[in-house]
């Protein structure tokens, strides 16, 4: 099964990079800021706990918004695949829904009560660890396959067809990967002692990263034959050892960064890089597939009509939220000072 | 098949549980971001402190009232899919592109510049934060669009085909599909009755303001009145045109969904020379009459067609299977409507009172108007209630039906989801509405606090900071947690 094949662009392979994206830019997105949530676990301190959420805070509601763009565009360019996946995914993405609630309403919430922000803080804590096992259990358990009765379109497996160690480890590895994001977000936004622990944390949480990425890499082309296939068949060796060692660069240049030369932004960056890789990774093992490996981008796609529709919108205002997304981001740089306040 | 039905009865239940209670926030926070903006341009225009006392009074209790409706939206967008994937997978064809060009036009707009408009006041300029807030007052409006369009499409379909061999509804033509049939209509009263939400809201807490001044012969801050005397203008001016719109909506509805109108009027047999306008009855489904009616004869002929002898046509010319539940639709229009027209009634109340110049010396209208503080919520629940019930047994009216447009869920599955959805519901939406009945019962201050600087803890730099102390006044808590 060589990449090349049956590769064209077309509108529908357009549909499934815009989506792609938007996944992407949310898992990058979101992920830093649900770190955040899952280090208020070791940053006890009242002050520091303070930073961390404000770091965030004026962003972190354009980041969630990502998450809706991916399901929204998944509804619109690729109903079927939408109406197969979600209800195999049911219970994890219930429990992140749920979980986001938590966490979302925590931004506000913590400041409204001096009484209870233990309470609060512990929903942020809990909400972002629980979103971000859920989004890596979906991802493992979509990665599995899913059982799919054709002919009905629709779902034919069990509840709890999800749950398995597969599924559990990238769960894990997801929160790991997530911590080490937040982890190297604040490097870039804090000073201090503060900002110190974190480059001290954020080398367990790279090292356990890699762990995970290894494991889930060398874990997944066992699971379908086709996966094996598209990573060791032939040449296709050679796809797996550049990626491979795209990693191991990266990696490394991210340690470096962040103890040797001790940079303030770049660690987080390469973060990110290790982050896309592992993404376009994926992206290699699934297309042109959607729901692996029963349905194509092809058979699950709407109509032509459906996909210039909203093509045409999204070709003009895609780029307009980016710019103002950065623009945001730039609006709220720089270092959050806990003495001052920023704004 | 009885596992099947109950597993869609569970499905139906949690969507509309989750739906209300959403709703709730959008059609607050539509109206006060509108406020909002005016008031910071009305700031900038006139320097008058009270208008920025009331945008930073009102900005945080936006805040809690925005970060609800967001994550019960998230989940929303999800639950086409999770519970209704039969629906989703039919239908995503021609409603997907809608729902996204929500998220694309919508939800970014308003998350993008929620943060600016929150925080970013001395950072980025005064113009640059004026449009920040026009950005979010924007959103909310485009989103009120998109949506709508959807939820109209549902009831009117328009501009598509049917693939036979998929069973999808294929677009023929988005403009036809955007702007269908009922879809001005539906906009214009929801948009509307946002508003208004939002005014009796404002004006509730004004008035609790004004009766506390009163019992404690102190003079009420200038932002407290000027926050009553905006928010009885707007009940006023909009509560006649919303009655109006609604009759439109209604005609509307009589033209492409009679059997709706028909279970919202208690019209079970035909009226073949005036219908009357029942003002009570009990719905009996079993007999198929309206029991212990009361009604106005001809009324309904009236409003519906605007000539007394008009014919109306009942639920007896509609199949057993595909009539709306009434007592349900029959009660929720009638709660809708008596709110209406006591919205009207104080609007009125406060013109007469204003013009005798005693709108801020009127204890029995601040009570009054107090004790409509929640109408608009009620009114807009009861009025989604009519909407939504009324159309069953479809979600695409006349083409799909309810219980064909399930996921294949077990109901032990969706039983258990809906459980979990009521539990977190009610107590994570009930402290958040808690903490936004503490901020209200607080009097808009002249000079009124910054989001950060209210709070005497660590500066809040990002989020909201400036609640006051929610507590005990003067546990200082801040040490214990170190």
């Amino acid at each position: 099964m060589p990449i090349a094949e049956g590769f064209s662009l077309d509108l529908t392979t357009i549909w499934a990079f815009l989506i792609a994206f938007a996944v992407l830019v949310y898992v990058i997105l979101d992920g830093f800021d649900l770190g955040l949530g899952m280090l208020f676990a070791v940053e006890r301190r009242k002050g520091d706990r303070d930073v961390i959420m404000n770091s965030v805070a004026p962003v972190w509601d354009g980041n969630e918004t990502w998450l809706v763009l991916g399901g929204g565009g998944l509804l619109a360019a690729f109903p079927l695949a939408y109406a197969l996946i979600l209800p195999a995914l049911y219970a994890p993405i219930i429990a992140m829904l749920l979980a986001l609630i938590f966490r979302g309403v925590a931004f506000e919430f913590r400041w409204r009560s001096e009484r209870r922000r233990w309470a609060w803080d512990a929903a942020f804590i809990g909400g972002s660890a629980v979103a971000s096992l859920s989004q890596g259990i979906a991802l493992g358990a979509l990665l599995q396959g899913i059982e799919v009765d054709k002919a009905a379109r629709a779902y034919s497996g069990g509840w709890w067809d999800w749950a398995t160690p597969f599924s559990l480890t990238v769960g894990i590895g997801v929160m790991v990967g997530y911590m080490l994001l937040g982890a190297t977000w604040l490097v870039a936004k804090t000073s201090g002692e503060l900002q110190e622990r974190m480059r001290v944390r954020a080398w367990p949480l790279g090292i356990v990263t890699l762990v995970f990425i290894a494991a889930v890499s060398l874990w997944t082309p066992f699971l379908q034959d086709g996966y094996y296939a598209r990573w060791f068949a032939g040449w296709h060796i050679l796809l797996a050892i550049g990626v491979g060692g795209a990693v191991a660069i990266i990696a490394a240049l991210m340690f470096r960064s962040l103890m040797v030369h001790r940079h303030e932004y770049r660690p987080f960056v390469l973060a990110l890089a290790l982050f896309t890789l592992c993404f376009v990774g994926l992206g290699v093992s699934m297309f042109p597939y959607i729901v692996p490996t029963e349905v194509t981008i092809y058979e699950a796609a709407a109509p032509a009509r459906s996909q210039i529709f909203l093509l045409v919108g999204a070709s003009v205002l895609l780029p307009t939220i980016l710019a103002y997304t950065a623009y945001a981001y730039w609006v709220f740089r720089g270092k959050i000072d806990p003495e001052k306040g920023y704004h | 098949m009885l596992g099947s039905f109950d597993a869609v009865l569970l499905a139906r239940i949690q969507f509309a549980f989750t739906v209300s209670f959403h709703f709730l926030f959008p059609a607050f926070t539509i109206g006060l971001a509108s406020y909002l903006a005016v008031l910071n341009g009305l700031w900038l225009w006139t320097r008058e402190h009270k208008y920025l006392d009331l945008f930073r009074y009102w900005v945080k209790i936006f805040a809690l009232a925005f970060a609800m409706g967001v994550v019960s939206g998230i989940v929303m967008s999800y639950q086409f899919g999770t519970n209704w994937s039969v629906f989703s997978d039919k239908a995503g064809p021609v409603i997907g592109g809608p729902m996204a060009y929500e998220v694309l036009s919508a939800f970014f707009l308003e998350a993008g510049f929620l943060g600016i408009m929150l925080f970013g006041r001395d950072k980025v300029g005064e113009k640059l934060h004026m449009a920040a807030c026009a950005a979010v007052a924007f959103g909310t409006f485009f989103s009120a669009f998109w949506i709508l369009s959807v939820n109209s499409w549902m009831h009117t379909p328009a501009g598509f085909s049917i693939d036979a061999s998929t069973g999808q509804f294929m677009p023929e033509d988005f403009w036809q599909i955007v702007f269908n049939p009922s879809f001005p209509y539906r906009l214009m009263h929801t948009v509307t009755a946002a508003y208004l939400t939002t005014a009796f809201i404002i004006g509730g807490v004004g008035a609790y303001h004004l009766l506390r001044h009163r019992r404690r012969n102190e003079e009420a801050s200038p932002a407290t009145r000027t926050m009553f005397s905006m928010a009885m203008w707007m009940a006023a001016i909009v509560a006649p045109v919303q009655i109006f719109l609604g009759d439109l909506h209604g005609i509307n509805t009589l033209e492409h969904q009679p059997a709706k109108i028909m279970a919202m009027e208690g019209h079970y047999e035909s009226h073949p020379d005036g219908a009357p306008l029942y003002l009570f009855g009990i719905p009996n489904e079993k007999t198929q009459t309206l029991d212990y009616a009361v009604g106005i004869p001809k009324l309904s002929s009236l409003i519906l067609k605007h000539d007394l002898n008009a014919p109306l046509a009942g639920l007896d010319t509609v199949p057993d299977a595909d009539q709306p539940p009434v007592f349900i639709v029959f009660w929720s229009f009638r709660i809708m409507v008596a709110l209406g027209f006591a919205m009207l009634g104080i609007g009125m109340w406060s013109l007469l009172a204003r013009w005798r110049g005693r709108l801020y010396e009127a204890p029995w209208l601040h009570r009054a108007a107090l004790a409509m503080g929640p109408s608009g919520l009620i009114a807009v629940l009861a009025g989604w209630v009519t909407t939504e019930v009324g159309r069953q047994p479809f979600t695409v009216y006349g083409l799909l039906r309810t219980v064909d447009s399930a996921a294949p869920l077990a109901a032990p599955a969706v039983g258990a989801s809906l459980v979990a959805f009521i539990v977190i519901y009610f107590s994570v939406f009930g402290a958040g509405t808690y903490y936004i009945m503490r901020l209200m019962a607080r009097e808009p201050k002249m000079q009124e606090a910054r989001l950060k600087d209210s709070i005497d803890g660590p500066t809040r730099t990002a989020g909201i900071a400036s609640a006051p102390h929610e507590d005990a006044p003067g546990a200082d808590t801040t040490k214990k947690e170190d």
